[in-house]
């Protein structure tokens, strides 16, 4: 027996009070949906966890309604201070139950519980106190005075952190005074319908966040439905693709997170341990389901071999298994169309020529699983190089000066995150500086905080989540000279008339006045 | 003595630091308000606005990597230069535009504070946008906005409503090139000359070629290819209201551009603006003194 | 003593296969400051990453054994007398008086004018280096400063061979390594490693001791282990316990990455040994998993990994208890020693 067969150290499910059914939290209540319900499943072991109710577009329009009544009756009329008080609430009451929705989460996403426990939670509670602190604060963000809430926001959220996006969303939406409609991703709903029933306890008003589930026709429905003021989307570039052309001239703000395809930068003078945890870490971190994944390690080509063979002794002491166990280092794939798609792209990448090295895990009979994976060889022309994989799968590039690593790095029309792995201070700060990516990490990777901006350059998506940047995403600046909400359908949130002008806006007022003469 | 025979001047492009004519080899004539004929401008293709999305990329990492203060005198020099070149501002948009000689002085002028005032933004707006963000944990974490790319803009059109065709101009351009973006703008349709005059400000300027391509010709037509150039970061149809902008604005999806819809008038001078045009970029460092 | 540049240093087989013949205070400087940096938060992160994992109930039972098995139990008094030190041997020969199932510790550590003391304690108990039995450490050279000349420290060390230490824990030193003169602790460890050598040719085991807490930077620990072993240390050892910080698991950590880089580099294994400052078992077992992913299973036998400790041992015995009756022990039940 060996010492690191580690004792299966699951969490309790006893801990999760689940129900066999969920409805719609609509309007402060759980209610029957009008589409026909699915099952959610453990992707661990394809076992089902919950019915859960399947919103139509009747269910959106009322959704919608209820957050605009809660919008125009409770919300907007509520002092900053109060909706901090509830954006308070919420944070105390998740950390109160913090494992509970650890479990739900690993459950239901199949991610490890050490992630769920230690990272995704514990964020989310702090998402909600950093953005609870900014309610009653809005005047010093750097939007002019009294800067507005935009109304009803639309949010559709992903499946690879379920509930952490949830946070991502909602927080800074309440505390810029929005109401909320959203959408969990068919495959999670769980964690988010568990933090419905924290909403009650926090006897937050009715109707200022509801969560209504279904798959995409109902998000479809949802971001374009007339009477929402704003889109926040996370998710595939295809679909962020198509909520940008399908709002587009409708005057909604829209914030996009999308896919991403990182360069993790190793120069030759890295810190070595720390860059091969941070490769681990950057690309089997959540079985590589992150936007912001290092899926493509650029390696100075002089320690090419030693950074694999490291890579690889390192790989061989990850744990796959149960994602409930505290030991277990990779969890399940989310869903089978999920496996599939990795294990298509895999294929691609050996029959392009690539060298493909996994490692030696046994795979459990049920459920979705695929094996942390290297591909070495690989040219900066194969599809495992350029197309998001969102699995646990490492493509290997080298270079071999500082210019051709960032020419590599943003030879892509991503451009989420990078990281740069180098003991040389000034390499560091000029190679970001030029890199086109909106996070970037150096000699770490994959670090969240609430308190700093995320989000990508070109093709990752617009608008940053996170931070003053991210409040900013959902309200409309209150300066006089603030840019125009495009054609806002609702005129009678039209910009306020400016009461200061500056000198050079005095002298655009008056030329403008002479034109016509 | 016969009185001096005028030579007229050739209105061109401007790509790339350079002043060719369109690859099509076609012009438009240009009338003054009354329909009095007064000159042939350039009438660029879908070729011009792709050589002069290439010398915008071209000239990108260049401008971008300039320092603030750098970018900041060349902008400010460029308001000296229109300065000094006043009364043919003032001549043009009287004769080109159609305003008044008070409201063409007028519109001159503020088109200089214009670029004044966003030139000083150069080496400041990093400071009242970016951020240091405390994060729970032993990191150094900030947050600094940086040019966005590729900019292609529509100028304001309607010179007959918002003057002479030069304040418009100038309000597009100035606050893409504060960050450090390069810019392809279509002139006014109807008031093209002085825009090309402004090109030559710009030409004898420190502003490296490519930074700022200035296309004339019907924005109808050239817009939609500007939209859809996979190479191109962020449109600006500012000056757009008149066509068909939602459809740019679906063309521009493609890609994932950020666009600034359109503007009634004049744009105000705005931090927003400069704003607009950058990526909030936020870099990690662990913090350790052992 | 300064080293003139362009002197040779003292001849050290591992040096001269790496860095070659041309050994000198500059070439070993060179090759030093060749070593890739460390990255203090995202070591220390790892450490914690490790020291979250929860083995299995029978994996506890062995890896309870395989602390005691590799503890150095340690006495390193001012006020040490022959009577403790007998204590401690008896301690050391049968931690659990009542449960004689339970193993007995690599060695016991004693300073140099106790060796024949314990020697004489341990009597055929005495493993003197063999497989079986209790081996006998003693620091040396003028541990735990090292404030003293070559000649004293040399001299201390053969003292403790002669009088039958198995094992010398020497100390660098610190203050040559922090001024940058990196041949002194060279040379100087080359020194102490022949004095190790017995009348009979053979050798008692090098543990050098790197006084982690005042190199103070990772870096520098990193240096600092490589210099060890490549002037012929069998194991490198954390601290002397008498400067804090002793014992850490992220230094730890960095130095089982430091011999796993040297045993990719050569196939030699070379010991670590975590020394001060861990008590529970707990803590023990984090270092037995870190050992465990970081060099694997094969270190966690007493030639290649020890604890350098002394209350640690009660921890383990209480421990031991609680697995084998079910219910929490007390200190009431385990030997004082």
């Amino acid at each position: 027996m060996s010492f690191l067969e580690y004792a299966p150290a699951p969490e309790s499910k006893s801990i999760l009070h689940l129900k066999k059914d969920y409805g719609l939290f609509i309007d402060g209540d759980f209610r029957d949906g009008h589409g026909t319900p699915f099952t959610t499943i453990s992707p661990a072991d394809e076992s089902p966890i919950a019915r859960i109710a399947n919103a139509n577009t009747a269910d959106v329009d009322t959704a919608v309604a209820a957050a605009r009544r809660a919008y125009d009756k409770t919300w907007s009329r509520m002092s900053g201070a109060d909706r901090g008080k509830y954006l308070f609430r919420i944070a105390r009451l998740v950390q109160e139950r913090s494992r509970e929705l650890a479990v739900a989460e690993s459950l239901d996403n199949g991610k490890p519980i050490k992630e769920s426990r230690d990272v995704d939670v514990p964020l989310v509670a702090a998402w909600f106190f950093y953005y609870a602190g900014w309610a009653d604060k809005l005047d010093h963000a750097g939007l002019g005075p009294s800067p507005r809430a935009l109304g009803v926001a639309a949010q559709v959220i992903p499946w690879n952190f379920p509930l952490l996006m949830l946070a991502w969303k909602i927080a800074p939406a309440l505390a810029a005074g929005n109401t909320v409609v959203l959408k969990p991703a068919e495959t999670t709903p769980l964690s988010a319908l568990v933090f419905a029933e924290i909403l009650q306890q926090a006897d937050l008003p009715a109707g200022v966040v509801n969560i209504i589930t279904g798959a995409g026709d109902t998000g479809s429905a949802l971001v374009n439905h007339p009477d929402v003021d704003k889109v926040a989307f996370t998710g595939s570039t295809a679909v962020g693709r198509a909520i940008a052309r399908s709002t587009a001239g409708t005057g909604k703000k829209i914030t996009l997170e999308l896919g991403g395809k990182a360069a993790n930068i190793v120069f030759d003078d890295a810190p070595m341990d720390q860059a091969i945890e941070g490769i681990v870490n950057g690309i089997f971190f959540n079985q590589g389901h992150v936007c912001c994944a290092g899926s493509r390690l650029l390696v100075q080509e002089n320690i090419h071999d030693e950074v694999i063979d490291r890579l690889k002794q390192r790989l061989s002491t990850l744990r796959m298994g149960d994602p409930l166990d505290k030991n277990t280092d990779i969890g399940a794939i989310n869903s089978k169309a999920q496996l599939e798609r990795i294990r298509a792209l895999s294929e691609v990448g050996e029959q392009e020529g690539a060298t493909r090295w996994s490692a030696d895990c046994e795979i459990p009979a049920k459920g979705f699983w695929f094996a942390p994976t290297i591909f070495t060889n690989v040219e900066t022309s194969h599809r495992i190089a350029r197309e998001e994989i969102f699995g646990p799968v490492l493509s290997v590039l080298t270079f071999r000066t500082p210019a051709e690593a960032i020419a590599k790095a943003n030879n892509t029309p991503y451009g989420l995150s990078a990281g740069i792995w180098s003991d040389k201070g000034s390499r560091i700060l000029g190679v970001a500086d030029r890199l086109k990516a909106g996070v970037v990490w150096a000699n770490t990777f994959n670090r969240f905080d609430p308190a700093s901006p995320f989000g990508g350059y070109k093709e990752s998506g617009y608008g940053r989540e996170g931070g003053r940047h991210g409040l900013g995403a959902y309200l409309q600046s209150g300066w006089s000279d603030a840019l125009p909400a495009s054609r806002s359908p609702r005129p009678s949130r039209a910009i306020r008339p400016s009461t200061k002008a500056k000198p050079a806006e005095k002298a655009v007022r008056a030329a403008s006045k002479g034109a016509a003469s | 003595m016969t009185a001096h025979l005028t030579i007229p001047k050739t209105y061109k492009l401007y790509i790339g630091g350079a002043f060719p004519r369109s690859e099509s080899g076609r012009t438009y004539e240009v009338a003054t308000r009354s329909g009095a004929f007064l000159a042939n401008a350039a009438k660029a293709s879908r070729k011009d606005a792709r050589d002069a999305v290439v010398a915008a990329r071209a000239a990108q990492s260049g401008w971008a990597g300039a320092t603030a203060y750098n970018r900041g005198q060349v902008l400010y020099r460029i308001a000296e230069l229109l300065e000094g070149r006043r009364a043919q501002f003032v001549d043009e948009l009287r004769s080109a535009g159609g305003v008044t000689e008070a409201a063409a002085q007028r519109e001159v002028d503020a088109a200089i504070d214009v670029w004044v005032w966003y030139a000083g933004w150069a080496d400041k707006y990093l400071q009242v946008t970016g951020n240091g963000n405390a994060v729970s944990g032993p990191y150094f974490n900030i947050s600094t906005p940086e040019p966005t790319g590729v900019v292609a803009a529509i100028a304001p059109q309607d010179a007959a409503a918002w003057g002479g065709g030069l304040l418009g101009l100038v309000s597009v351009i100035a606050p893409v090139l504060v960050s450090g973006n390069t810019l392809v703008v279509v002139a006014s349709e109807s008031t093209p000359l002085p825009a090309i005059s402004l090109a030559e400000v710009l030409a004898t300027s420190d502003v490296p070629g490519g930074v700022v391509n200035i296309l004339t010709g019907s924005p109808a037509e050239i817009a939609p290819w500007l939209a859809s150039h996979a190479d191109v970061n962020a449109l600006d149809l500012t000056g757009a209201e008149g066509m068909d902008w939602i459809d740019l604005q679906i063309a521009a999806a493609d890609t994932l551009k950020r666009v600034l819809p359109p503007e009634s008038g004049i744009p105000t001078p705005s931090l927003d603006r400069v704003q607009f045009y950058t990526e909030t970029k936020t870099v990690w460092h662990p913090k350790g003194i052992v | 003593m300064t080293i003139e540049q362009s002197v040779a240093l003292a001849p050290a087989a591992r040096a001269i296969q790496l860095i070659g013949t041309d050994l000198t205070e500059k070439s070993l400087k060179l090759h030093l400051d060749g070593l890739s940096g460390v990255d203090a938060v995202g070591l220390e992160a790892r450490a914690a990453g490790l020291a979250t994992r929860s083995i299995k109930t029978t994996s506890k039972a062995w890896a309870l054994d395989t602390i005691i098995r590799l503890i150095d139990l340690t006495t390193l008094e001012g006020a040490d007398t022959p009577g403790k030190v007998q204590s401690l041997v008896a301690k050391a020969m049968n931690p659990d008086p009542s449960d004689p199932t339970t193993p007995r510790v690599a060695a016991v550590c004693v300073y140099g004018d106790m060796v024949a003391d314990a020697v004489a304690a341990l009597g055929s108990a005495h493993a003197a280096g063999g497989p079986t039995g209790i081996n006998v450490a003693a620091v040396a050279t003028a541990f735990p400063s090292g404030r003293a000349s070559l000649a004293v420290k040399l001299a201390d060390t053969r003292d403790a061979v002669a009088a039958g230490a198995d094992e010398i824990d020497m100390v660098i030193d610190r203050g040559a390594f922090l001024s940058g003169r990196y041949g002194v602790v060279f040379e100087q460890i080359v020194a102490v490693k022949e004095a190790c050598r017995r009348d009979d040719g053979s050798m008692a085991h090098l543990k050098v001791i790197l006084e982690t807490g005042e190199l103070n930077t990772y870096d520098n620990v990193r240096k600092a282990s490589w210099l060890a072993i490549l002037a012929g240390a069998d194991f490198i050892k954390t601290s002397t316990g008498k400067v804090q910080p002793a014992a850490t698991l992220p230094v730890t950590l960095l130095m089982l990455q430091v011999v796993n880089d040297w045993n990719r580099l050569t196939g030699e294994k070379i010991g670590v040994k975590p020394a001060g400052g861990i008590r529970s078992s707990k803590d023990a077992i984090r270092y037995l998993v870190t050992v465990a992913e970081t060099v694997g299973e094969e270190w966690l036998h007493p030639h290649l990994f020890r604890f350098g400790a002394s209350s640690l041992l009660n921890d383990v015995l209480l421990q031991r208890q609680k697995l084998k009756t079910g219910h929490y022990s007390g200190p009431d039940y385990v030997t004082i020693d």
